[in-house]
């Protein structure tokens, strides 16, 4: 240990740890290190800090590096504790528990604080800034006994805050005091787009309004304004800003301004004292996202790694607003400051708004609402100030698909430090993409994706990684590498049904070894897929391999997060009757189960059943499988129809049963959903489902490939008809075509797209191959038997519901 | 260290899984498709998920939740996942089918 040195870093935070992270990489061995941070926790990923606020995400899943790692590395982590001061002149650092620390090189890393507006009654309990897992855990608290939350500032992390209040159940109001929302990041047009979408989610705003007193005795109940209005609150989160953390610095006699002073190594005034990160100020910018102080952090590492560096010189930084069904980006200059020329687009049918920002002929801003997908390649013409001359419509209008790995771009790509991150969500930086595709022998975005997990989120950076496919592997990744249906094939779909045809294949075995998988039992995704493909072409002789079927299918429940199951028993059309209700009341109660909901497919959930229940509850309900977990069809929904109501046109419950008796237990390519609404009003909401059906005087209209999921489709108009049996035999027309022709995992709104709505017109128009397609779904389904009833009968079916007893020890 | 009798192949479906208490852990007992009989702790490392209920494929199960890759034998995640599961000797008697895991 003799010619080791000792570092001290001060903050726990982002910017420090992923210096430490970088150092222990290039120089391994060479400091003794030694870290402070107030918060009690290991380093973290803040700006997940939003996700664990809007709930589903635990601090666990944001951790960066765990407890393990410091001990691993060799550092010694004083977590929990807040450095009081520095001592320059001895060398030292002291922590508010009073453990010194002395140092040969000292980093500062403390990042900053939420600004807190300095007005009366800002000291009351329940005003807070939005900054670190305390803060959230104060505002999870207060949603548990309080109604109203005002965030002050309508900025990126206002509107993040406020999202996140709003899934906790709060009614929250956002006071801004400029006109427009993230005023420093947007133009006019692209706020008001904003506005709209948030007030749609249910946020509301006060703008134009300047905060000036809290009311509240301990606790705040209100918020006053300078124009003398007043609003309820319980809850106040200040998002107006970040203040720097840097009177540690300015009490030892460093240079301070708005933050630490650090010239381009992030050397500070004082000698062997570095800073980086929130906390400083570099060329008069104090800079409040990770990407630039990871930038600086890259080159801080080098200085103290002893290997040679140009030095960091400032970023241009791009924004995007991580509040789910909102995609904003905005780089560079957002506004058209004078020099400058824009270029625009809008469409407020679809909710997009494009703009461009030039300078000469070089981009220097984007600002993109509703579509989001180019920021990434825009952000790097910006960031590579190359002329864009001719290509303007093109960059504003969206790269051509292929055509996204330009010969600039890439030059951008090569010139990138290796440690550049390229995917943010992950953080995966260009150096281990390289490494994925140089000496790991990714080929394909798909295969760095399984390697690296680089657009593996958010998908934002594919561009990107295939740019740096093709600079590495040049023609040999240029032509797109073939992709099977999973990573065990080359072959597609089409290839394999075909051939599954030809030689009569007959189980997933034979499948696989005749078409040589790379994998000798295949992996989750082919093997089910294969289960389908061969049910569907073999209804008869095909026996379903259980154990090819995903875990809910083997089950025929729907596993929850903690291991128990939830079941759904069915009820045809909605439609149900008090001694039915009652015997799965009774049920619930027997069983205890914590949780009876309505679905929204109008039928009733029994949720956090444990598994080796199961068999006994479906023997005791008495009823046919809900199948609320398959491939298969779902639910027939539908309206009282004319039966009661006093539009309705024809008898859209009776028609919804015999629909759901006709095809339930029928496996599909992906789940199935049908409705039937009696009347134009379409109260059963049937121009959402897989096949709607709208009732209309005399006749019914037939709706095709309609999802209300996550790409919500309406359904397009198949055709009219007469009478009720023809409408179910089009139904089963038009489901078998699809279980024919659809890949694995397609839903029909996709399929529709993808062939066409005339395909589907011929195909089904004439008479008798619409009856041969309806004889071939039928005996399909005729083969198949309800789950539950098989199940609770068969002893070797029930047997895995059960754990084993184990012996006594045999020998120990 | 205990030799404990648990069941017998036959209680297992290939390419399947039971579960088994012995104090307080959960152990999941596969069957692979080439008879081989493998134990590990019934917690995928990712969130806990039951790996009873995962799919098997060769050597390796899919966790049912988040669809990690844990492999039987190792009891390792397969990359890029990271972690790893508890693993318990195996033995089946070749006569009666026996299984039984030491703990
Ligand atoms: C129970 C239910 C929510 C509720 O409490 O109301 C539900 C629960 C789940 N839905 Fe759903 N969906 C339910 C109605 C819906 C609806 C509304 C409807 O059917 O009218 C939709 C939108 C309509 C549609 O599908 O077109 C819906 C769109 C989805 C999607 C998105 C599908 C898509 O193509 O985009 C998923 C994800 C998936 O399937 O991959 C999903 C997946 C799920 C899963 C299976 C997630 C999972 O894998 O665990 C949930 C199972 C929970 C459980 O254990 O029961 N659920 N889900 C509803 C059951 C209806 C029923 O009686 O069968
Ligand atoms: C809710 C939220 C969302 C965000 N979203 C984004 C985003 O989408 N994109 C983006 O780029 N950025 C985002 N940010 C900003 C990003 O998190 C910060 O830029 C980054 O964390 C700064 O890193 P840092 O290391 O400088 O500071 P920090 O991560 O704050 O670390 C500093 C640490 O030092 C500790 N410390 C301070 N003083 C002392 C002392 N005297 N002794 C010991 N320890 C001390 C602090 O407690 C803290 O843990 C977000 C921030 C928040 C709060
Ligand atoms: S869809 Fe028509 S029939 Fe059905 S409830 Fe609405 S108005 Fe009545
Ligand atoms: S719990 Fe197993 S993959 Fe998530």
């Amino acid at each position: 240990m003799a010619n080791t040195k000792r570092l001290v870093m001060i903050g726990n935070g982002m910017a420090g740890v992923r210096v430490i992270e970088h150092v222990l990489k290039l120089a391994p061995g060479v400091y003794d290190i030694t870290i402070f941070g107030s918060e009690p926790h290991p380093n973290y990923n803040r700006i997940m800090l939003s996700s664990v606020l809007a709930g589903g995400t635990e601090l666990s899943d944001i951790v960066i590096n765990d407890w393990d790692w410091y001990r691993d590395n060799g550092i010694q982590l004083y977590a929990g504790h807040t450095v009081t001061s520095i001592d320059p002149v001895r060398r030292k650092v002291v922590s508010h528990l009073g453990i010194e620390a002395e140092y040969d090189v000292l980093l500062i890393a403390t990042g900053s604080s939420a600004f807190m507006l300095p007005i009366p009654g800002a000291d009351k309990e329940g005003v807070i800034g939005f900054r670190d897992i305390k803060d959230c855990q104060i505002m999870q608290e207060a949603s548990l006994t309080y109604k109203n939350a005002v965030v002050i500032g309508g900025g990126l992390l206002g509107l993040e805050a406020a999202r996140g209040l709003l899934n906790l159940g709060m009614d929250v109001t956002v006071v801004h005091s400029n006109a427009h929302l993230m005023n420093r990041q947007l133009d006019k047009a692209a706020s008001a787009m904003l506005k709209r979408e948030l007030e749609a989610q249910g946020m509301k705003f006060l703008l134009q309004k300047q905060s000036e007193r809290i009311h509240g005795k301990k606790r705040v109940k209100s918020l006053s304004f300078a124009d003398g209005t007043e609003i309820e609150a319980d809850l106040v989160v200040m998002a107006v800003g970040i203040k720097p953390n840097h009177q540690l610095a300015r009490d030892a006699g460093l240079s301070v301004n708005r933050g630490i002073i650090v010239n381009d190594f992030m050397e500070t005034s004082h000698p062997d004292i570095y800073a980086v990160g929130e906390c400083t100020e570099h060329r008069g910018i104090a800079y409040g996202l990770v990407a630039p102080l990871y930038e600086q952090g890259a080159v801080l590492a080098k200085r103290l790694a002893g290997v040679d560096t140009e030095g960091y010189t400032g970023s241009i930084t791009s924004t995007k607003l991580k509040v789910s069904g909102v995609d904003v980006f905005s780089a560079g200059q957002y506004d058209e400051p004078p020099g400058t020329r824009s270029m625009k687009y809008q469409d407020e049918l679809e909710g997009v708004y494009k703009k461009i920002v030039l300078r000469d002929d070089k981009l220097v801003g984007a600002v993109l609402f509703g579509e989001t997908g180019d920021g990434a390649s825009l952000f790097s013409l910006i960031r590579k100030g190359e002329s864009v001359r001719g290509r303007e419509k093109e960059l504003l209008l969206g790269f051509a698909p292929g055509g996204a790995a330009s010969s600039g771009k890439e030059d951008h790509l090569a010139e990138l430090a290796d440690d550049e991150v390229i995917c943010g969500c992950n953080g995966v930086t260009k150096g281990a993409i390289a490494e994925a595709i140089l000496t790991k022998g990714c080929n394909s975005v798909g295969a760095i994706k399984a390697c690296t997990k680089a657009s593996a989120s958010c998908g934002g950076c594919k561009p990107e990684v295939e740019g740096l496919l093709k600079l590495y592997l040049g023609d040999a990744a240029a032509a797109p590498v073939k992709e099977g249906i999973c990573g065990c094939t080359t072959l597609n779909r089409d290839e394999i049904v075909a051939e599954i045809k030809r030689m009569g294949l007959k189980t997933v075995k034979e499948v696989m070894n005749v078409l040589e998988w790379s994998q000798p039992e295949g992996c989750s995704k082919c093997r089910p897929s294969l289960n389908y493909y061969l049910g569907m072409l073999w209804p008869i002789e095909y026996k379903d391999e259980k154990e090819s079927r995903f875990t809910n299918e083997r089950y025929h429940a729907n596993i929850q997060k903690d291991g128990t199951f939830s079941v759904v028993p069915r009820i045809y059309g909605g439609v149900t009757s008090p001694s039915e209700l009652k015997k799965i009341a009774e049920v619930a109660e027997r069983f205890e189960v914590p949780l009876v909901k309505f679905t929204g497919g109008q039928r009733l959930d029994l949720l956090g059943v444990k598994k080796e229940d199961l068999p006994r509850m479906w023997e005791e309900l008495d009823m046919p499988s809900g199948h609320a977990y398959g491939k298969m069809l779902r639910t027939v929904k539908t309206c009282v129809g004319n039966t009661f109501c006093r539009f309705g046109t024809q008898d859209a419950m009776g028609m919804g049963i015999r629909l759901e008796k006709e095809f339930e237990r029928m496996n599909a390519p992906a789940k199935v959903k049908l409705a039937v609404s009696g009347c134009p009003r379409n109260c059963a909401e049937a121009t959402i489902k897989d096949f709607g059906i709208v009732a209309i005087d005399g006749g019914w209209e037939l709706h095709v490939g309609g999802n209300g999921g996550v790409h919500v489709r309406a359904t397009d108009l198949l055709c009219v008809v007469k009478t009720d049996d023809e409408v179910v035999e089009w139904a089963g027309a038009f489901l078998q075509l699809y279980r024919e022709n659809a890949t694995w995992n397609e839903r029909t709104s996709i399929w529709v797209e993808r062939v066409g709505l005339d395909y589907i017109k011929k195909a089904l128009e004439n008479a008798e191959e619409r009856k041969a397609l309806y004889g071939r779904i039928r005996t399909s389904i005729d083969q198949i038997a309800d789950p539950w009833q098989e199940i609770t009968q068969s002893r070797d079916l029930r047997k895995n519901f059960e754990s084993l007893v184990p012996a006594q020890a045999v020998q120990n | 260290m205990a030799k404990v009798l648990i069941g017998h192949v036959g209680d297992i479906d290939a390419k399947g899984a039971r579960t088994v208490r012995y104090r307080d852990v959960e152990i999941a007992v596969f069957r692979l498709s080439d008879g081989e009989v493998r134990a590990v702790e019934n917690r995928c490392p990712h969130k806990g998920g039951k790996l009873a209920e995962g799919m098997v494929c060769g050597t390796a199960v899919h966790c049912p939740l988040h669809d990690w890759k844990i492999d039987l034998k190792s009891g390792n995640a397969y990359e890029p996942d990271e972690g790893c599961v508890e693993t318990y000797e195996t033995e089946v008697d070749p006569a009666s089918g026996a299984i039984y895991i030491t703990l």
